[in-house]
């Protein structure tokens, strides 16, 4: 069984300009010992979704959704006392920037020990036993004298690694990494996906990774959800998402990579990602879409099925070409 | 050909405290580079963060003096020659920085900024300045009507496009690229990698592109410099360095980079550590804590740049 399910979740919030409509429609399932990529730009809606299951929105954000199941809870009836429970110990998340999510007012060992003290209530001896191990399986050296090390004694790679600790401290079912490298310079990017994936081998947890990277994606997903102005455009297995992508948004997005390009001038997306006050009518995607005709701009498309990756788009691409023929169905 | 900039070990030292009470100590932020740019040419510098190569940005614009070393930009040496010439030699070369959300004065309107380089330097009649500004948008992909408008009003793509026009705004030789689009995201990279190809080819321009992100590198290099530490240890051809890299810093960073290809099977070099603090940097070649090749003369004796196999490398292992 899968770990989480999510249908059709949305998050609104309430602005003094409007309710805003960050994420719609989003779709999840996770199964243990799998790692799902979200990816997208910024403002695609991929954090605040994620935030959404961790129930930690601000109270301006109105969050909806038919199912949003994790294990054998129900996430949407779950009192806010019970998801607290949760957070932290079953279902954890990491954070883009290592340096800011530690308080550095308290020391590595204490923020460690909170987490083990909070969900499972061990006592100091049995707390320090586990923290010591927790930071030796992420890798750092010299774990004791760590312990009373404070945040801004420690580097970038470093600080990321804690916070991986802290977050697998309580063996989650499911790990949120959200852009958990974007900060790191690429050895030490390479060093702590390799961590990722060992513990999930080691723990069989589910990962959900959250980046914009599509070279993260294609080493180390499983599955991926490609999300664009809030709206999940298509999702797929790794492979088939690189092998033939079948919304023109992942398919711009893939040719735009400067390794992928064959000449010198980069096949570009014109334009930018819509605002919350500029999002088009019909498909989201349509005034930056090579493909775009008259129907794109009227109606939103609905989600294809399986086979064509659930793109949401009225001509979904196969082999780089429209599919024209769908169109009235 | 002779070079547009000639850069022969290039050092710049910075007394700094660790603590409070202790004494000054000196880092070596760049410790000795070397290179030549060429016209036209684009000269990639690759490293981690904390290798010296926005430190070696800054040198090569003169916003700062290099404590020792020589740096002849057009032929002339910037250290040996009287302020008026180096406020000559300033206009030749100009900067892009990485966050286009700070680089720009919040407080003054695009045209403005814009407009400045040409007042301060008193370049043609102020009438005729804003004609040149629009101009010059026009050229980066920005509407003229757009002048009066603050940064703040511009994505971050739009406002990297400002500031690639007003380091063009004096016709400079040579644009010093330092990280230009590694805050932006996949499809807007692609607008401001292809306006540079543009501008290059259209004004002659070579380009110091300093980048972490080698997928990046290998589209728009003509030459690549690897640094570590504050010191070169690999420059070559694009080809050279990726087709064929020597230096094992050079390849761990190669393999470290994801590729965006699931299909791909590469054999995957996962460097252990860290860059050492620079503050005790360790004896003899400095990468030799994280090396799988070192042996005990790494220890002891920094490498040279040493020309083998077609290109500079700084391994006593190569």
């Amino acid at each position: 069984m899968s770990i989480i399910e999510i249908r059709n979740l949305s998050v609104t919030f309430a602005s003094q300009a409007g309710a805003f409509n960050a994420v719609q429609g989003f779709d999840l399932t996770v199964a243990p010992n799998e790692v799902v990529a979200i990816v997208g730009e910024s403002g695609s809606g991929k954090s605040v979704a994620m935030l959404a299951v961790m129930g930690l929105l601000p109270w301006t954000a109105t969050v909806t959704a038919d199912r949003m199941r994790f294990g054998e809870h129900d996430l949407m009836a779950l009192s806010a006392a019970k998801r607290r429970q949760l957070a932290g110990c079953e279902l954890s998340m990491i954070f883009q920037e290592p340096m800011s999510s530690l308080n550095p007012c308290f020391t590595v060992g204490f923020q460690l020990g909170e987490t083990l003290k909070t969900h499972l209530g061990l006592d100091r001896a049995e707390r320090r036993r586990q923290c010591i191990e927790l930071l030796q399986a992420v890798g750092i050296t010299d774990a004791e004298r760590r312990l009373s090390a404070f945040p801004h004694q420690l580097s970038g790679g470093m600080s990321q690694r804690v916070m991986i600790a802290i977050a697998v401290a309580c063996r989650p079912k499911l790990l949120i990494a959200d852009e958990p490298t974007t900060a790191l310079d690429v050895t030490i990017q390479a060093q702590i996906l390799d961590l990722l994936l060992r513990l999930r081998k080691e723990t069989g947890m589910g990962v959900v990774l959250i980046t914009h990277d599509m070279g993260v994606v294609a080493e180390t997903a499983d599955r991926v959800v490609v999300q664009y102005a809030g709206q999940q455009v298509e999702s797929n297995t790794t492979r088939e998402l690189f092998r033939d992508p079948h919304h023109p948004y992942t398919a711009a997005l893939l040719a735009a990579l400067p390794e992928r390009a064959q000449q010198k001038l980069l096949p570009q997306i014109p334009g930018v990602v819509p605002g919350q006050f500029d999002r088009p009518a019909g498909c989201l995607f349509t005034p930056r879409c090579r493909f775009a005709f008259d129907l794109c701009g009227k109606a939103a498309p609905v989600q294809a099925g399986v086979g064509l990756g659930r793109a949401r788009c009225h001509t979904p691409l196969v082999t780089g070409t429209p599919q024209r023929q769908k169109v009235s169905a | 050909m002779t070079a547009l900039i000639e850069v022969r070990d290039l050092r710049r030292d910075y007394a700094v405290k660790r603590t409070p009470f202790a004494g000054l100590t000196t880092i070596q932020a760049v410790a000795g580079v070397s290179f030549d740019l060429a016209p036209g040419r684009t000269l990639a510098v690759v490293g981690e963060s904390g290798c010296g190569k926005s430190t070696l940005a800054r040198l090569v614009t003169m916003i700062e003096k290099p404590t020792s070393g020589t740096l002849k930009i057009d032929g002339i040496d910037v250290l040996s020659v009287d302020r008026a010439a180096r406020q000559r030699l300033r206009r030749e070369v100009q900067i892009v920085f990485q966050n286009p959300y700070g680089s720009l004065n919040p407080r003054q309107t695009i045209g403005s900024t814009l407009e400045e380089p040409l007042a301060v330097n008193a370049i043609g009649p102020a009438a005729k300045r804003s004609a040149t500004v629009h101009a010059m948008m026009a050229r980066v992909g920005l509407r003229p009507e757009h002048d009066r408008r603050y940064p703040h009003m511009f994505s971050g793509g739009q406002r990297q496009r400002i500031a690639i026009a007003r380091a063009l705004m004096l016709r400079p030789k040579v644009l010093v690229l330092d990280e230009p689009v590694s805050a932006l995201d996949v499809s807007i990279r692609a607008q401001v990698l292809n306006l540079l190809a543009d501008l290059q080819s259209e004004f002659g321009l070579s380009y110091l592109f300093i980048a972490h992100d080698l997928s990046v590198v290998r589209h728009i290099a003509d030459d690549v410099m690897v640094m570590y530490l504050g010191k070169t240890v690999e420059i070559g051809s694009r080809q050279a360095i990726f087709e064929s890299p020597q230096h094992p810093y050079t390849r761990a960073l190669l393999s470290a980079t994801p590729v965006a290809d699931p299909e791909a099977k590469k054999e995957r070099i996962v460097l252990q550590g860290e860059m050492p603090s620079p503050f005790n940097p360790p004896t003899g070649c400095s990468f030799h804590p994280r090396c799988a090749l070192a042996v005990d003369h790494c220890r002891i004796k920094p490498p040279s740049n040493e020309l083998k196999h077609g290109r500079l490398v700084a391994c006593w292992r190569v």
